[in-house]
């Protein structure tokens, strides 16, 4: 490739400020601690999730003694705030500053997508917990590896349960409207009206909603709705939906953040019965499960969920790429191909990856349960091995835009 | 004295970057955006008498352009530049003769408005900006071919464009014009008996803050190479005059150091306070306790106490 002398000079200069700015920074030694970073929002309202990722990833390096792989680990936590710029600066901080080897998180996509150019640019390995459909579709970056589910990953085995198994025809969803919630709804849409049912009315409701009561008066009679909601808000709807007498009228059901754990020790009798789809749930029958969840609720007195698997998930999965790579993080292309390879047993099941980074794994459809006196999310169904993609073409669906509010469009809407 | 104190000072700044690591530096960049943001809405504040609580506005919305022009309509940087200013300057204009239909309360209330509209309009239409995942994958710009892609260079880039708005913006406020402006801002009643037209003053101040909260949003974008609609929120508006009421309003360098302040609580301290949330109320307390008047100021009086006593 011929270059112009204008590209000449620019990379003359620019290479000269670099070596300027090179000596200062500090190469990492073999015989170092690994550093892990863990982005997580622990202000602001993504809070009580960020604070669960921190308590579960402690946890895991604690039981292991803060070693993976024969090298003692180092835990370095930086507080997103769920503010996309707070989050650049953090990753900045972690990586220029702490000098850290790989990430964990962070949580909501809209940070995770403010940091995805900059962590592929740094070359850093990403275990990413956001679902923002396009990191791992349309935006793929080979420093990035999701390991709990894409917005709707999840949903189309629900989606497909409702329509074949419960027979449900007409759904109402409702969601947090934000792309999180936009693209689950979109996904059980695609899936349900796919397998003959339709979707009549889509709700999508402000993040900081202080008063569900007139979205619940809104809601169309239909056979069930379905919850995209995350945080708290699944459950501050719900009591208002059950205050309406509405659950009488028809069945909820709702996504891998709707009635997560976390929200459902908060919950009464009043939330028996509601099927929920997760890739995890505190109550899995698995080697790697019953040792963490017993041990979770031991220490902090409630069922780990979504994010508190999700760190626990992660860290199983770097333990098993640093044990192939016998402890070594300064390859950082080796670590990854490692983590991308990797086929570990975990709180979730065996997950492997397929070739854009995003898991393949097993997703769970639960149903809320009394056991020991607390309300549990029992499984009552496991869809082997799901992929981001579904039943789908890869290439077809990739084609497509990215799930919105407003694709795929929906043609059953009532008036 | 003071001349030799600001040269060194001058030299520290441009010198930062062969001392300090990487993440210094960028902090560094990081506060000096804040500063020109600051410095833009302590004219309204401060010498107009003008408490605006949706300034981020101007900065979200040439950042927005910015983004859209470079990375969906293939705009090199120097034309997006120029437009997307231009833009956030006639918007300025037009939210300027809005707004400053009140004064006071009225007029807080008026650009918190106008500026909840754009933050729902960035967040809602969702096929032109994106929505709630932003804008990402945008470059920094190439000025006379150098990258300023290393942490150093767009230090000094920045540097060199928070200098030039500095030197502007003291200019502006104390030219003659800055002098009817502070008029306006005290006794706008005589200053129209004297034949100023106080509506006038005040809408040109406004659209010359507009313009450089412009600016500073084309740096942010550049800096952080990712936009939300976050920072078009009242939040980001509340911490910018925070910052300028910090650090002392209506004075010159009160805006600078009381945006430092509030980016090194908010990206520093809360890397070892937990609670740094609580820590910056506290340090906000504190101020308004001890200095109500701002840091600059009240740390000058200090000084001249001391003086005084000797």
């Amino acid at each position: 490739m011929p270059i112009s002398r204008r590209q000449f000079v620019s990379t003359a200069a620019g290479a000269g400020i670099a070596s300027v700015a090179a000596p200062r920074l500090t190469f990492a030694q073999n015989s170092g601690p690994i550093r892990i970073g863990l982005l997580a929002a622990k202000t602001g309202p993504l809070a009580s999730g960020g604070i669960d990722m921190e308590l579960a990833l402690t946890m895991f390096l604690k039981e292991r003694d803060n070693t993976l792989a024969g090298r003692k680990v180092e835990l370095i936590v930086a507080d997103t705030a769920g503010v996309p710029a707070t989050a650049r600066t953090k990753a900045q901080e972690l990586i220029e500053k702490n000098n850290i080897h790989c990430v964990i998180g962070p949580l909501a996509a809209f940070e995770a997508l403010a940091i995805a150019d900059y962590l592929t640019e740094k070359e850093v390995p990403t275990l990413g917990v956001a679902a923002a459909e396009d990191m791992t579709q349309r935006h793929p970056s080979p420093w990035f590896v999701r390991l709990t589910s894409t917005s709707a990953q999840c949903a189309y085995p629900l989606a497909e349960y409702s329509a074949k198994e419960l027979k449900y025809k007409k759904i109402v969803t409702i969601a947090d409207d934000f792309a999180y919630g936009h693209e689950m709804c979109a996904g059980f849409q695609r899936a349900f009206e796919d397998n003959g049912g339709k979707i009549i009315q889509k709700i999508f409701t402000p993040l900081a909603t202080p008063d569900y009561g007139s979205y619940v008066a809104q809601v169309k009679s239909a056979d069930a709705i379905f919850l995209g909601t995350a945080g708290s808000n699944g459950f501050r709807f719900l009591r208002q939906f059950i205050e309406y007498g509405m659950k009488d009228k028809m069945a909820v059901i709702g996504g891998m953040t709707a009635l997560d754990e976390s929200v459902l020790r908060n919950m009464g009798d009043e939330a028996l019965g509601i099927l929920t789809t997760s890739w995890y749930s505190a109550e899995l029958d698995n080697a790697a499960n019953k040792v963490f969840a017993p041990a979770f609720r031991k220490q902090f007195k409630y069922d780990p969920g979504y994010y508190a698997g999700s760190t626990y998930l992660s860290g199983q999965v770097l333990e098993a790429a640093l044990t192939t790579t016998k402890g070594n993080v300064e390859d950082k292309k080796a670590l990854m191909t490692a983590i991308r390879g990797s086929n570990a047993d975990t709180v979730r099941g065996l997950v492997k990856f397929d070739d854009l980074g995003n898991v393949i794994g097993n997703v769970y459809i639960r149903k809320v349960t009394r056991s020991d006196g607390r309300l549990v999310n029992s499984v009552i169904k496991t869809y082997p091995d799901v992929t981001q993609f579904w039943t789908y073409d890869k290439t077809a669906f990739l084609k497509n835009p990215v799930y919105s509010r407003d694709y795929p469009p929906a043609k059953y809407l009532e008036p | 004295m003071k001349w030799i104190a600001a040269v060194l000072f001058a030299a520290m700044l441009v010198l930062l970057p062969s001392v300090a690591g990487d993440f210094y530096v960028n902090l560094a960049s990081q506060i000096l955006i804040a500063a020109i943001f600051a410095l833009s809405l302590n004219l309204l504040v401060g010498f107009g008498g003008m408490t605006s609580l949706g300034h981020a506005s101007f900065l979200g919305v040439a950042a927005y352009i910015s983004a859209l022009l470079t990375s969906r309509y293939g705009f090199a940087h120097g034309p997006a530049a120029i437009v997307s200013i231009a833009g956030t300057t006639a918007m300025a204009a037009v939210f300027g003769v809005i707004a400053l239909r009140a004064s006071g309360l009225g007029f807080l209330m008026i650009t918190l408005a106008l500026s909840q509209v754009l933050w729902g309009l960035a967040y809602r239409m969702s096929n032109v900006t994106n929505g709630d995942n932003g804008i990402a994958g945008l470059t920094r710009p190439m000025p006379f071919g150098i990258s300023l892609d290393s942490a150093a260079s767009f230090y000094w880039f920045a540097l060199a464009v928070a200098s030039v708005s500095f030197l502007m913006m003291t200019t502006f406020v104390s030219s003659a014009f800055g002098s009817s402006l502070k008029g306006v801002r005290d006794q706008p009643r005589r200053m129209a008996a004297l034949g100023f037209n106080p509506w006038m003053i005040r809408w040109i101040t406004f659209i010359y803050a507009g313009f450089w909260g412009g600016v500073s949003g084309l740096l942010y974008v550049y800096y952080n190479k990712y936009i939300h609609p976050t920072s078009l929120s009242t939040t980001s508006s509340a911490e910018a005059l925070l910052g300028v009421i910090a650090g002392g309003s209506g004075t010159l360098s009160g805006p600078a150091v009381g945006a430092a302040l509030v980016l090194l609580l908010k990206n520093y301290a809360s890397a070892y306070v937990e609670r740094w949330n609580m820590l910056l109320g506290l340090v906000f307390l504190f101020i308004v306790l001890v200095m109500p008047t701002g840091i600059v100021p009240g740390l000058s009086k200090l000084l001249n106490l001391r003086r005084g006593s000797r």
